[in-house]
């Protein structure tokens, strides 16, 4: 038969000579292995205080943005919400009143905005999805709490920082 | 005079009571400890500073916990168990001499609660008892896994109890005596001038039979098939919980440390180090023992660290393996070993 490889090798099963019958040489060998081992670095982070750097592409926690006038994005086209294949996000829609020009963007924005933490599987779709660049999975990973409702993210914890703070 | 000696006995008692405690409490965590190292992590770091007040927190925990006497169980002989584990096991200390005999003022005090001329009996006799504190307790449970842990644990402790005689009996040739004061004595200093004193240079293969015994005694991994996880849920103590658990865990550690004791009593010199004289000479009769005593701490922390790792290099064995080494091949060699024993001893 044609060989796939060239990492085949032939295993012998010979029958077990006195020494390797004999166990100790065996656990001897065994013994010098973990030894060295017990010198070796330990490989751990101490995850809290300590953090492996993220790939680049990581997906966190999702931040809603904000335009260079510090104004919202999100005109709550609902793209997100349909893009989303774990049906995580809601959003209700209000109408921009008079005077909230320098709150929103557009004339429509997201009066509710929630993502429930629990159901979202962090794919990105909504971010591929949005039309207004309004929404980046750009943040840590999301923190564990002892209640569900605490997985439901609402616009408090989920839009930017505004800008002059 | 009376009374002084009831007094000093007490302590004596009270001090290694506490040392054994002591040192099961934190063989959990060197446990742990060690076998982080061995897999390259940290361990336990988190409670006090590189985790050392880990051992209290495992202990108000095991407290703490919901006590459960499964219905079908029999109550009485399910908390008999776990007393008589842990009982067996702080009771085997009791003739080990933790150091030559210490002079404070006229009063001389041996570092050995009692010194019974039949010491090395005492200490089979107690250890052969360990094993109904896991028989009671498995048998007691009513559950399949147990009985068949305690089974295991019976017939695991006969065979090998008989191989661990018979490489004792080897070194009752050489030694002559069953006192363990004796016996350490007589491995005075580290080089007689014509040999080394200590036994283990006089009975390497009774010792190698003793140790691979002693790790079967104490269930210890590559023995630990009473309690085998994988196979057993928790053998023996899988109906317990609470203290009960606790006990019985920690009766473990206090035989590993017993066990240790009683090998470097027996094969390493006890408490008897190179120019031990010398140092003597120098401390004098108060302070001088003292660092015999430190010596075999020291001597037991290496066995110790040793039993771990072992256990957290080799499998377990199977069932049937377990019994093929100690009938088949441990009893032989043991055997073996006194008639070798004889021959030389004979022949000198």
């Amino acid at each position: 038969m044609e060989q796939l490889t060239n990492r085949r090798k032939v295993i012998e099963s010979k029958p077990l000579n006195f020494l390797e019958r004999a166990y100790l040489p065996a656990i001897l060998s065994g013994l010098r292995i973990t030894g060295k081992h017990f010198f070796r670095k330990s490989v751990t982070i101490q995850y809290p205080e300590q953090k492996r750097e993220f790939s680049e592409n990581f997906r966190g926690q999702h931040s809603l943005k904000r335009d260079e006038e510090g104004r919202e994005r999100c005109t709550a086209c609902g793209l997100c919400a349909l893009s989303c294949p774990a049906e995580a996000i809601t959003m209700i829609a209000a109408e921009r009143q008079k005077g909230e020009e320098h709150l929103y963007r557009e004339e429509k924005y997201a009066a509710v905005y929630e993502i429930n933490m629990l159901r979202c599987i962090f794919c990105g779709l909504c971010e591929e999805a949005c039309p207004k660049e309004a929404i980046y999975l750009d943040g840590d990973i999301v923190p564990s709490s002892f209640t569900r409702k605490d997985f439901i993210y609402g616009k408090d914890k989920l839009v930017e920082k505004p800008l002059n703070q | 005079m009376e009374f002084a000696l009831i007094a000093q006995k007490f302590i004596l008692i009270v001090v290694i009571f506490g040392i054994s405690l002591l040192a099961a409490m934190y063989s959990t965590y060197a446990e742990r400890k060690v076998a982080a190292f061995f897999q390259d992590r940290v361990g336990p770091n988190r409670a006090g500073p590189l985790g050392i007040l880990q051992p209290l927190a495992d202990g108000a925990k095991m407290f703490m916990k919901e006590e459960i006497i499964p219905t079908r169980a029999n109550p009485f002989l399910f908390i008999v168990g776990p007393s008589l584990a842990i009982m067996t096991a702080c009771i085997g200390s009791a003739v080990i001499p933790w150091g030559q005999q210490m002079v404070i003022g006229s009063t001389v005090v041996d570092l050995q609660v009692t010194d019974i001329n039949v010491g090395v009996l005492y200490i089979f006799g107690v250890v052969s008892l360990g094993v109904y504190g896991i028989m009671i307790g498995g048998w007691a449970s009513n559950n399949k896994y147990s009985l068949l842990g305690a089974i295991r644990a019976a017939s695991q402790n006969i065979s090998y109890e008989i191989a661990m005689g018979l490489s004792i009996i080897a070194l009752l040739m050489i030694t002559g005596t069953l006192s363990l004061r004796d016996i350490t004595a007589q491995q005075h200093g580290f080089w007689n001038g014509h040999w080394f004193t200590w036994n283990v240079f006089k009975q390497p293969l009774g010792f190698l039979l003793f140790m691979v015994c002693a790790f079967a005694e104490t269930n210890r991994s590559p023995f630990d098939l009473p309690e085998c996880e994988t196979e057993l849920v928790g053998g023996y103590h899988t109906e317990y919980s609470s203290m009960k658990l606790g006990f019985y865990l920690f009766a473990e550690y206090i035989n590993m440390f017993v066990s240790s004791a009683v090998m470097a009593t027996l094969y390493f010199g006890g408490y008897n180090y190179p120019f031990m004289d010398v140092v003597n000479a120098h401390l004098g009769l108060t302070w001088g023992p003292l660092v015999g005593t430190l010596v075999l701490f020291i001597k037991i922390v290496a066995f110790i660290f040793f039993f771990m790792w072992v256990r957290w290099t080799i499998p377990r064995f199977r069932y049937d393996q377990l019994m093929d080494l100690g009938w088949k091949i441990l009893i032989p060699l043991a055997i073996v070993n006194i008639v070798i024993t004889g021959l030389i001893y004979n022949f000198k």
